[in-house]
This record gives C-alpha cells, structure tokens and sequence, in this order.
C-alpha cells in the first residue's frame, strides 16, 4: 500500500460521500427543482474527487490526461442536462400556475 | 480482494434485478423508460466485470442511449392529456389472476432452464477463443471481437447492416408525424454546450474508429457517438434540413451496404472467395469498411430516431 | 462456469429473462410490451456473455461478444419499427375518434 495507493483510495471514498449526499437529496427533498440542486451540486464534487482519485491511482499521465477530459464532458453534460430539465420543470409549473 | 469484488458484483445485480422490475411496471411511462435507460448502464458496467469492454460500449451507447431516446419519442408522441390517456400508456387493470399465474409459470420454467443449463456446465468446453487467437495474426486487426465481426464472421455483420437498412426504410414509409423539437430550441446554456461538446464527440467518434483495431471499440460505437451529434444538431434546431437533405440522408442509408457488399464483389474478383481480404492489406481493408460503415450506421441511428419529416422551424410556443 | 463472477451474473441474466417473459405477456401497454422484449434480450445477452467468461486474468472468448454487439444492433432496428408501428396505430385510433 503505497503513499498513492492511500491517497487515491481516500479521494474515493470522499467522492463517494458526496455522491451518497445527492443521492439522499435527491429521494428526500420535495421537488424538482430542490432535487436538481442537490444533484448537480453534490455530484460535480463527487465526480470531480472520483476521477481525481482514479487518476492517481492509475499512475499514468495518459491515464490522467483521459480521466480529466471524461470529467470535463461528464460536468458539461450535466450541467446542460441540469438546466433543461430546470426550464422543461420550470413550464410545467408556469402551466399548471395559468388560470 | 475476492469477497470485496464479488459483493460488488453482487450489489451490482441487486440493482439491475430491481431497475429493471421497475422498468416494466405499470405506472408512470416516463419514468419506466428513464429506469430502463439506467438499466442499461449498469448492464454496461456489469459486462465490463465481465471482460466484454466492446459490447459493453455497444450498450451504453445503442442499447441503452438510442432505444431509450426511441422510446422517449415514442412516449412524447402519445397524447398524456388528463381524460384521454391513450391506448398505449393508459395503466389498465391488472391482467387477470389466470394469466398471471400462467405467465409467472412460464417464466419461472424459462428461468429454471437457464439456470439448469448454466449449472450443467463444467468449464471444459474450449469454446473458440483458441481458435480466434490461432489466426489473430493473419486477420489484420489484434482486437479479437473486431476480427471475428470484420473479418472471421463479416458474413453476419454484412446481414446486420442491412436489417439496419430495412429498418429505416420501414420506419421512414410509416412515420405519421414529424420527431419532436425542443422548447425552446435555442438558449446559451445549449449553444455553448454543443459548441463544446459536439466537435469533442465528433473527435472521440473517430479515435473511437481507429482504436477498434487494437482496443475496445470499433464502428458500431463510433457510429453510435456521431448519431447523438446528428440528432443534437436536428432536435436542438442547430442544423435546419435543407431540401436535398432527404435524398442525402437516403444515400448514407444504402452506402453501408453498398460498401460492404462492393467490398465482397471486390474480394471476390482478387482473391475468389467473397469477403477473404487480401492478407497483406486486411488491416487497411477492414479500416476501409469500417469508416464507411461507421457513416452509414450514424446516419441510420439517428434517421430512426429523426424520421423523415422533420418539425417546421418554430420560434417557440407550446408543443402540440 | 468456472468463477462464481460468471455465474452470479448468468443467474442474473436468467433472473432478468424470467422476469421479462412475465412481464411481457402481463404487461398494462403496448410501451411496455417493447421494454420487456429488450430486458428479455439484455438478460440473454448477460447469459452469452457469462459463458465466454475465462477469469480475470484470460481475454474472454470473442464469439459469444460478437453476437451479443450484432444482437444489440438488430434488437435497436426491431424495436425503432415496433415503436413506428405503435405510433402509427395511435394515430389511427386518433384519426378515428375524432371523425366520430
């Protein structure tokens, strides 16, 4: 068990913690756009650990260098899928407001 | 390290055994076909554990991301207007006691098979993987699964394509009505992240491409990656279709099978058998047939998912 | 089978074939009929590929994955032409409740 063996495994798990932070988010608060919140704001941190603990313990630079890229589509697909559930929440709401 | 790893896959079936039960519940359409779609992922993940990493891209991308996107439209297209719920999502009553008795019994029959049979094997079966490492060299590519799909077996990837061919042009003559657009179809927020995302895409498409020659991947999953980009452009309003758009798309249907089955004619004139490329040039032989497809299946995907009548340019309002 | 991984995930497949069939013949909608034809084929598919298994440290046999990817390929062009279909007989039955 190496220093990097530690390190990397220690960023996992606080990942980890994050994920399972949006996750109880998500099943608990009351609507969409709490749910929302919760998960794109817990779960970039989480990804972001995640594949920073999966690159050390890779060990690779090429290993890294792909890790960061998946990071960088997986947070902008999140992102933007985030603010087009929020908009198509956001008409719903409107509608069902309308008299 | 053994118990870690086979309480995570045991954890991981829990999860698929219970996301797909949710799948097919009656209920909320909607989200039956987001659980299927995660389903599909974990399947993806479950096959990685497994040593399949091809097949497992194959599902994250076609079985999981184009059907879930087909049954998406699908649902949008039936009307959920409260009062009229229509023949194909209304929750009827349950089916009656009869019949599921009857379907669990068949099922749990189905199931004891299978399960009969996998326990009766023994492992001793050498199956063909020696067999396919034996001529690995000769094939022109060392990523087996694309050996056996381009080069042992391209007789059956030749007749996928054109199932693949045949679907579109059914689905094509009986569409009713156009695929749905977004809306609204612009916002920065959209703009910026297919400005970023969708030359990146069109770049692991074809990394994707290249690499199935010594690595997971190949033209299924590139062609895959490059449908998503097509139905972005189309549904996010980024690309309006012009007029020869149509007679273009119908041109990329056929030049899959054109070029496959033109490659076969070729081969049979150089080397006398159909599909035996010549041994020195296979790897270029296989790449070639492999771009040509890698086209033909992104612009099949999404002409499935699109339709041939595309929505009218609409500058916003309520969705019909 | 020779690892309990693969056969773990064979029973899974034989778990997820069994619940399909049950859910295809029982099944509320027309929508759904479709879903359990996939997991129908995902679970036979997971089975295929629990066979080919050869351990973790052997490349797994290519054949049974080639079938699988060629599977995967026709399962998504049957059920694009069953969803066509569906939509085509709504609109029918639309078509017909309004020329009432």
């Amino acid at each position: 068990m190496t220093f990097f063996d530690i390190l990397g495994g220690a960023l996992l798990v606080l990942g980890l913690g994050f994920f399972v932070a949006g996750t109880v988010g998500m099943l608990r608060f009351p609507d969409a756009f709490c749910r929302l919140h919760a998960l794109t704001k817990a779960d970039n941190l989480g990804l972001a650990l995640t594949a920073l603990g999966t690159a050390v313990l890779a060990g690779t630079w090429s290993a890294a260098v792909k890790l960061a890229l998946i990071w960088g589509l997986v947070a902008l697909a999140s992102a933007t899928s985030g603010h087009l559930i929020a908009g198509h929440a956001l008409r719903a709401t409107d509608r069902r407001d309308r008299p | 390290m053994n118990a870690a790893w086979l309480a995570f896959d045991a954890l991981l079936l829990a999860g698929i055994l219970g996301v797909a039960w949710a799948a097919m519940a009656p209920g909320d359409a909607f989200r039956a076909i987001v659980m299927f779609m995660v389903m599909g992922l974990l399947v993806a993940l479950a096959w990685v554990r497994l040593r399949a990493p091809d097949v497992a891209l194959a599902e994250a991308a076609v079985g999981s991301g184009v059907t879930g996107a087909l049954f998406l439209r699908t649902w949008h297209a039936l009307p959920r207007e409260a009062g009229r719920a229509s023949e194909a999502t209304a929750a009827r009553p349950a089916a009656p006691r009869r019949l599921r008795l009857a379907a669990f019994g068949l099922a749990a029959t189905l199931t004891g098979l299978l399960v009969a049979a996998l326990a009766s094997l023994d492992g001793t079966a050498p199956g063909l993987g020696d067999a396919v490492a034996a001529r690995l060299a000769q094939s022109g590519v060392s990523n087996p699964v694309t050996a056996v799909l381009l080069n042992f077996r391209a007789y059956d990837t030749l007749l996928e394509v054109v199932v693949l061919l045949a679907a579109v042009v059914v689905v094509w003559s009986l569409d009713a009505r156009p695929a749905p657009r977004p809306v609204p179809a612009r916002g920065p927020i959209f703009l910026g992240f297919a400005r970023l995302a969708l030359p990146v895409t069109v770049l692991a498409a074809g990394y994707l491409l290249w690499l199935g020659a010594f690595a997971p991947g190949g033209a299924f999953q590139a062609g895959a990656l490059l449908a998503a980009v097509g139905i972005v452009l189309l549904l996010g309003g980024l690309y309006r279709p012009g007029s020869g758009d149509r007679r273009r798309a119908r041109l990329a249907f056929g030049l899959g099978l054109a070029g496959f089955a033109g490659a076969g004619a070729l081969t049979l004139g150089l080397e006398g058998a159909m599909l035996r490329y010549p041994p020195a040039a296979a790897k270029t032989w296989i790449l070639a047939i492999e771009a040509v497809l890698t086209l033909s299946i992104a612009a099949t995907l999404a002409g499935l998912f699109l339709g041939e009548r595309s929505a009218p340019a609409r500058t916003g309002g309520e969705r019909p | 089978m020779t690892t309990a991984t693969a056969l773990l995930y064979g029973l899974g497949g034989a778990l997820l074939a069994g619940m399909a069939l049950y859910r295809l013949v029982t099944a509320a909608d027309w929508l759904r009929r479709i879903v359990a034809v996939n997991v129908l084929a995902v679970g036979v598919a997971s089975i295929l590929i629990a066979t080919a298994y050869r351990g973790p440290a052997a490349p797994a046999d290519p054949v049974p994955h080639a079938f699988v990817l060629t599977g995967i390929v026709v399962l998504v062009s049957t059920s694009a032409v069953a969803l066509a279909l569906i939509r085509l007989l709504h609109a029918r039955d639309e078509n017909h409740h309004d020329s009432r």
